[in-house]
């Protein structure tokens, strides 16, 4: 098991899940059922702070990205209000 | 509507049918047809007749074809507006509007606010020759790649200004912020928008990590969408190695875009919505999964407590006292039984020596002495005589008779 901080959300998710699984299918010993339970409240922990404290990320590929193999990236910034609604 | 519709309750304090005037009808009518979003907002094609002008400069109409025909109206004000009149009736033209009720007449109509011709060029029959083009060529029908269910790059094309944008993004950051947004900037609008759309859906897809398109622009006139029913544009969404997800214009807006995209949203809003998990439900999901995993370990060591309970009783009934215990209880059940055993077997003995008594009562020579006869010895040996053969001459015998014995001789 890797350590929690290194999975992504969806990884940390889906682990939590299949361990849920196993957990609920019983008939674990109670050394392997604690390790269990630890594991997933440190799952549940990380899945919750990451739902709360993520921001959202946002770049846009630079001028001269749409022509490139592996197009750059630069930070997005809004341009001034706009008149144009779309 | 359902508040405008409450309006008219259908019967009346005493449960009597409510009897409506033609005005309350009237209105009725015209409450639903302005509810419907398709008719306040539509394109229709068909052929002109009963052109005619009032003294007013307003015009009236007539478009109908083979089954069936719609009056309209074309304000003054807005007929001055309109890119095309028609010279006169026959004409097959496109015309936009709204249809309402005109009420003195009791008449749905057509209120007409832009007229098109339908040459070969319009866009009306622009859009149904591509879209009978590409159909026929199998590209709606091919099949749609899934979402993913957690993005992780998401590519926005669209423009980088203006409020679509915003909104996706506001969209995204209160249902996924997880999520990285890659924004590929592009016209949306004009003869240069569609070239650039299709580099910026190329561009992203050589994004590493992208796994979801969003396409948007927000609502306009038909020509202001027109990037959208754009050959290449269309070929370039079916091309894509990623999902697209196409949100342009409103809720009643279908561009070919729409068609081809692998996930049609009826707004960029609605756009974004679809690429995204909901954060407060995965945040219910989790919380699910937490209770359910205390639950479960809760359970099992519940489990686990009453079977060492079990084992426990199991082994007191094991240990040595318990053993002595009932070894002790099972000498004397063995002692009771021997004594019970014992006191049978005398009372039968009893029993038996009481009859033997009685058979040897019975039997007692006396008793027979006593009726007469007499036990006769040999006076040397004292046997008794039960033969003549035993005795000779001159011996002496002993007498024995009820009351005492004698002796004699034998002559």
């Amino acid at each position: 098991m890797s350590e929690v901080e290194h999975l992504t959300f969806e990884q940390a998710l889906a682990e939590l899940e299949q361990l849920v699984q196993e957990m609920e299918a019983g008939n674990l010993e109670l050394e392997r059922a604690l390790q269990l339970f630890e594991r997933g409240m440190q799952l549940v922990r990380y899945c919750n702070e990451q739902l709360d404290t993520a921001e959202l990320r946002v770049r846009q590929l630079a001028p001269d990205a749409l022509s490139g193999e592996e197009p750059g990236l630069t930070p997005f910034e809004p341009s001034a209000p706009s008149e144009e609604p779309w | 509507m359902s508040e405008q519709l409450a309006l008219f309750p259908t019967q009346d304090e005493e449960g009597l049918p409510r009897i409506f005037t033609v005005s309350e009808v009237t209105q009725r009518i015209r409450v639903w047809l302005e509810a419907d979003r398709v008719l306040q907002d539509l394109w229709l094609v068909g052929e002109v007749s009963n052109w005619r002008q009032s003294p007013a400069g307003h015009i009236y109409f007539t478009l109908k074809d083979e089954q069936a025909t719609l009056r309209c109206v074309l304000w003054r004000s807005n007929a001055h507006q309109v890119g095309y009149l028609p010279s006169g009736d026959g004409e097959t033209v496109l015309a936009h509007g709204y249809i309402s009720v005109y009420d003195p007449q009791g008449v749905y109509q057509l209120y007409v606010d832009e007229l098109q011709p339908l040459g070969l060029g319009s866009w009306y029959v622009r859009f149904e020759e591509l879209k009978r083009r590409l159909e026929a060529e199998g590209l709606f029908a091919r099949p749609r790649r899934p979402l993913p269910r957690f993005p992780q790059r998401i590519g926005v094309v669209t423009s980088p200004s203006g409020a679509v944008l915003r909104d996706i993004l506001n969209v995204l950051r209160r249902r996924y912020p997880l999520a990285e947004v890659i924004l590929a900037p592009t016209l949306v609008q004009g003869e240069d928008a569609p070239p650039q759309i299709v580099r910026a859906l190329q561009a992203i897809a050589r994004v590493p990590g992208v796994d979801v398109v969003i396409l948007a622009r927000g609502g306009g006139s038909i020509e202001d969408l027109w990037a959208f029913n754009d050959e290449r544009v269309a070929r370039a969404i079916a091309a894509s190695p990623l999902p697209v997800v196409c949100g342009v214009g409103h809720e009643t807006d279908f561009t070919i875009a729409d068609f081809v995209a692998d996930v049609r949203a009826p707004t960029p809003s609605a756009a974004a919505e679809l690429v995204t998990p909901d954060r407060a439900e995965l945040q219910r999901h989790i919380q699910a999964l937490r209770r359910t995993l205390a639950v479960a370990c809760f359970d099992l060591i519940t489990r686990l407590r009453r079977r060492l309970e079990a084992e426990k009783r199991a082994l007191r009934q094991l240990s040595p006292r318990v053993t002595l215990q009932r070894q002790r209880q099972h000498v004397d059940e063995l002692a009771l039984t021997i004594v019970r055993a014992l006191r049978y077997e005398l009372a039968l003995r009893r029993e038996r020596l009481s009859g033997l008594h009685h058979r040897l009562e019975v039997l007692n020579p006396a008793a027979t002495l006593a009726r007469g006869y007499a036990i006769v010895r040999r006076q040397d040996d004292r046997r008794v005589v039960m033969r003549v053969a035993q005795v000779s001459s001159g011996d002496r015998l002993h007498v024995q008779v009820s009351d005492g014995t004698f002796a004699s001789t034998v002559d």
